[in-house]
């Protein structure tokens, strides 16, 4: 069955016929053409499909499409909509907080729904809203030093 | 000109890693068919029947193929190709791949799956080294006892070095199997052009090269007909050093069906295509002087090498190899032994071959320190070699800076102020490590040079940097690019590079054995050598560039790098392996907190240094070293495989189940780069990627001894076993005091 929905991605409306299984990890990569947002594994166990759903960091590989009528969803590349970099995405560019690059999208906007809510983390809330997102690359240090300098 | 290397530089390719304009392999491809593959239920069986006339006959499957079609055996080792694409007649690990089919979108590929019959007739499996040893059943027919290679190798006085110790003890180690688990799954997008004949292949590769290779051997077609390219790589750790079978299958699929076919593998079987660290059993016998000078070392390994050959030869060749050059050895016995179990096939993983010797090595080196009093710096500082240096087993070092590095972190941690006052549960452990810059034989020899870097210039001033090595998140793209930016005395921004194309980049070995710095290195220096002889230094860069255009047009240089035959090793049986232009040294030292309660071990902290002789882009190498340390924590703290009898099912093939450090159970990890430049070395530099890595095991388990008294010899050392361990002491205590 598909179903009509009408949601936000970055900012521009639209309105779309969805199926009902249909996961808004596929639906942002298939039918939007945002590849930007990754699939690490086989359902919730990575955050590398970490997107913002009305500023709140939500695994796109749980959600289903159909769920977002009505909503805002945001994705890495709301982040440079202008071809200017976020603070974050300057931040783990120039830091290294990125290696192979595979979890930095969802990296990232776990960590800007953390720092909309808080300005100047400490290392334990950085540690605990970032829990979700695995990186094999980095030991995380990086990445710490990273969110630090974007709160900067 | 400011200096381009030794300057902290972020990625040349990091901008499209922030943006998610990196494109990686399951980014490719939309509107391809969709590849699937069947697998094995089986962990030992022989196929007795495959009917696919269900699955072809259902509408939009374009192409089923089953080990009928692919009748050439593959490996990586030119003496060991024992491998199917799709397995032929015997299937021998739970999940092998037996059929395979390519249809028009997902849902059709999963039903032609189901739709596939298969008979199998259960053979018995073995997923025991003990067992498959005693087996009645071979996994292949060539192979008795199921050994796929017994290695010895002794160098010097073995009984004389034991005669003239103080102090001899030996101790059994035990390693659980671990893996890569690079964040990106594994996928390939094959396109086969049926009115050329051609194929193009993208894919997650470490070595573009050895794909090619493999994919014109498998498919019988000539490698010009042939393009590979590596797009964005999500992290490969080795898991992609050899060709994989899902390429291969790829490739075969989209010749069946006359377009273009994609795979993306699930992350549990990313997970089964494993080709990580084998389960290992080490016996370890030390022979130490009371200065604590190494007199004599026997050593004996058994690898879990799972059900193909692999790398299998090469990996317990270098645990053995690796055993030298760390410290002044001067008699080593290595007996090793690699055995064919009903398991998923072992392979390289970073540090290959010698991580777990190394933990035993240096944890028993720690326990004897403990015997005869000695600070564990101390016995370290006590076997230092000097460089140059020849090992026994005839690995020449030509710069070593372990000296430096015990002197850094030692200080560092505060070691001889805190050592032992740290208060109840808590401890520091140290430990050394060391590892090649790229192997000195490549596994195919062809006599060409180890490594080609081409430089192009043409009319706009801008340099592109052609190279085959392949950027997999190390930072190999960006290095290049330094090392010819500071030969030319120009900012890197004026040079482009393209990487791991085969259709445009020279071939390259591949990103394994930690070669790219050093060989792809040397060759970046001599190709911008070259190139900067064609430009004018009394003109202005844009003036030159039209000068040295004049009359020849656009340019294009090659810069080479071969190992000279005097660091390529020895003569004896198995001398291939170990040898390297040049090795990296380090040391750590790790705090821990012990609950004696619940057996859970908290890192604190760890101090990290390491000589990679000289850091070209020194922010890259804090992040390979940090890298390395905490893939180490995770192999000593909690990551193991399991596959469950009969029929070897993988119950921990998930991020759930397989259990890495997540952010909030990393330590800080404060690191010290050491510059003992090699002589031969690219600006002296040597690897950066691996060598801190093998040590951190050890010193996380010399640092819960020194904490609660207990030595764990079994990893990973999950609160359950020391909680185990733990309880079992007070047991003992509680009975002795009665």
């Amino acid at each position: 069955m598909a179903r009509h929905v009408s949601l936000a991605v970055n900012g521009r409306a639209c309105e779309e016929a969805v199926e009902d299984n249909l996961l808004l990890l596929d639906y942002l990569r298939e039918r939007r053409g945002l590849t930007g947002t990754k699939r690490g594994c086989d359902g919730g166990e990575c955050g590398a499909c970490t997107v913002l759903i009305d500023g709140e960091p939500r695994l796109s590989c749980l959600t289903l499409a159909a769920s977002c009528e009505g909503r805002a969803v945001e994705t890495i590349e709301s982040q440079n909509s202008r071809g200017t970099l976020s603070v974050l995405q300057r931040a783990f560019h120039e830091k290294l907080g990125t290696q192979c690059g595979f979890c930095t999208p969802g990296m990232i906007m776990a960590a800007e729904a953390l720092l909309r809510r808080s300005a100047q983390p400490t290392l334990a809330e950085i540690r605990e809203a970032l829990g979700g997102n695995l990186c094999r690359c980095t030991g995380y240090v990086k990445i710490i030093e990273a969110v630090k300098e974007a709160a900067r | 000109m400011n200096p381009v290397a030794g300057r902290a530089t972020p990625l040349v390719d990091g901008l499209e890693k922030v943006t998610g304009r990196a494109r990686y392999t399951a980014d490719l491809g939309a509107g391809s068919l969709c590849g699937e593959i069947l697998r094995s239920p089986h962990a030992h069986a022989e196929i007795v029947r495959i009917d696919t006339s269900r699955a072809r006959a259902l509408a939009g499957v374009r192409a089923v193929l089953t080990g009928a079609d692919c009748s050439i055996a593959y490996g990586i080792l030119p003496i060991a190709h024992n491998e199917y694409p799709l397995a032929r007649e015997r299937v021998r690990y739970w999940g092998e791949p037996v059929a395979a089919v390519a249809a028009e979108d997902e849902a059709t590929a999963r039903a032609a799956l189901a739709a596939i019959d298969v008979e199998y007739r259960p053979l018995p499996a073995y997923f025991e080294p003990k067992d498959a040893l005693e087996a009645k059943a071979l996994l292949h027919a060539d192979k008795p006892r199921n050994v796929e290679r017994e290695v010895e190798q002794s160098f010097g006085d073995l009984e004389a070095g034991f005669a003239a110790a103080d102090l001899v003890r030996e101790a059994s180690f035990h390693y659980a199997e671990v893996t890569h688990a690079q964040m990106e799954p594994d996928a390939a997008l094959a396109e086969y052009d049926a009115e050329r004949g051609q194929l193009t292949l993208q894919s997650v590769t470490q070595v573009p090269y050895y794909v090619h290779l493999t994919l014109a051997q498998c498919l019988g077609m000539s490698p010009s007909a042939i393009r590979v390219i590596k797009p964005f790589v999500g992290g490969g750790f080795g898991h992609r050093t050899e060709c994989l079978n899902f390429e291969i299958i790829a490739a075969l699929l989209a010749r069946a069906a006359r377009g273009a076919v994609r795979i993306e593998l699930s992350r549990e079987q990313t997970f089964v295509m494993h080709h990580g660290r084998p389960q290992t059993d080490i016996r370890l016998r030390l022979g130490l002087k009371k200065s604590g000078e190494i007199t004599a070392v026997d050593a004996e390994c058994v690898q879990r090498g799972g059900a193909y050959a692999g790398y299998g030869i090469v990996t317990i060749l270098y645990a053995g190899a690796l055993l030298h050059a760390l410290y002044r050895l001067p008699a080593a016995k290595y007996r090793g032994m690699r055995v064919y179990t009903n398991t998923p096939p072992c392979g390289p993983m970073r540090g290959h071959g010698s991580v777990d010797m190394r933990h035993a090595f240096e944890s028993l080196l720690d326990a004897m320190a403990h015997e005869l009093k000695l600070d564990p710096f101390a016995l370290r500082r006590a076997n230092l070699i000097a460089a140059p240096y020849r090992a026994a087993n005839d690995l020449q070092v030509n710069s070593c800076g372990l000296a430096e590095c015990l002197d850094r972190v030692e200080e560092a941690s505060q070691w001889k102020k805190r050592k032992g006052l740290l208060g109840p549960g808590r401890g520091l452990g140290m430990a050394c490590s060391h590892y090649v810059s790229g192997a000195a034989k490549p596994v195919h020899w062809t006599g060409e040079p180890h490594a080609t870097v081409n430089l192009r210039l043409d009319f706009d001033g801008s340099i592109t940097l052609l190279t085959g090595a392949a950027d997999i998140g190390q930072g190999s793209s960006t290095l290049l690019a330094m090392v010819a930016a500071e030969v030319l005395g120009i900012g890197l921004e004026r040079i482009r590079v393209i990487a791991a194309d085969s259709a445009l980049t020279p071939k390259d070995n591949g990103s394994y054995s930690s070669r790219v710095s050093y060989m792809g290195g040397n060759a970046a220096l001599a190709a911008a050598q070259e190139l900067k002889k064609l430009l004018d230094p009394k003109l202005s860069f844009d003036e030159a560039v039209r000068a040295a255009l004049r009359n020849t047009g656009p340019i294009t240089v090659r810069g080479t790098y071969t190992v000279p035959p005097e660091l390529q090793g020895g003569k004896f049986r198995g001398a291939g392996v170990g040898p390297s232009p040049a090795f990296s040294y380090a040391a750590q030292v790790v705090e821990v907190a012990v609950d004696e309660e619940t057996g859970e071990i908290r890192v604190e902290k760890v101090w990290v240094a390491q000589d990679c002789g000289f850091a070209i882009n020194p922010l890259a190498v804090e992040g390979q070293i940090q890298g390395a340390v905490w893939m180490g924590m995770g192999q000593a703290l909690g990551e193991a495989t399991r596959y469950e009898a009969p029929h070897g099912l993988p119950t921990r093939a998930n991020f759930l189940d397989y259990r890495f450090p997540t952010i909030a159970d990393s330590p800080p990890i404060e690191t010290c780069i050491v510059e003992a430049r090699d002589p031969n070395g690219p600006f002296g530099a040597k690897e950066a990627s691996e060598g801190a890595l093998a040590g951190f095991l050890p010193a996380l388990t010399n640092a819960v001894a020194d904490a609660v008294g207990i030595r764990p010899h079994e990893l990973p050392v999950t609160p359950e076993a020391l909680f185990e361990a733990l309880r079992k002491r007070r047991r003992a205590e509680r009975l002795k005091a009665a």
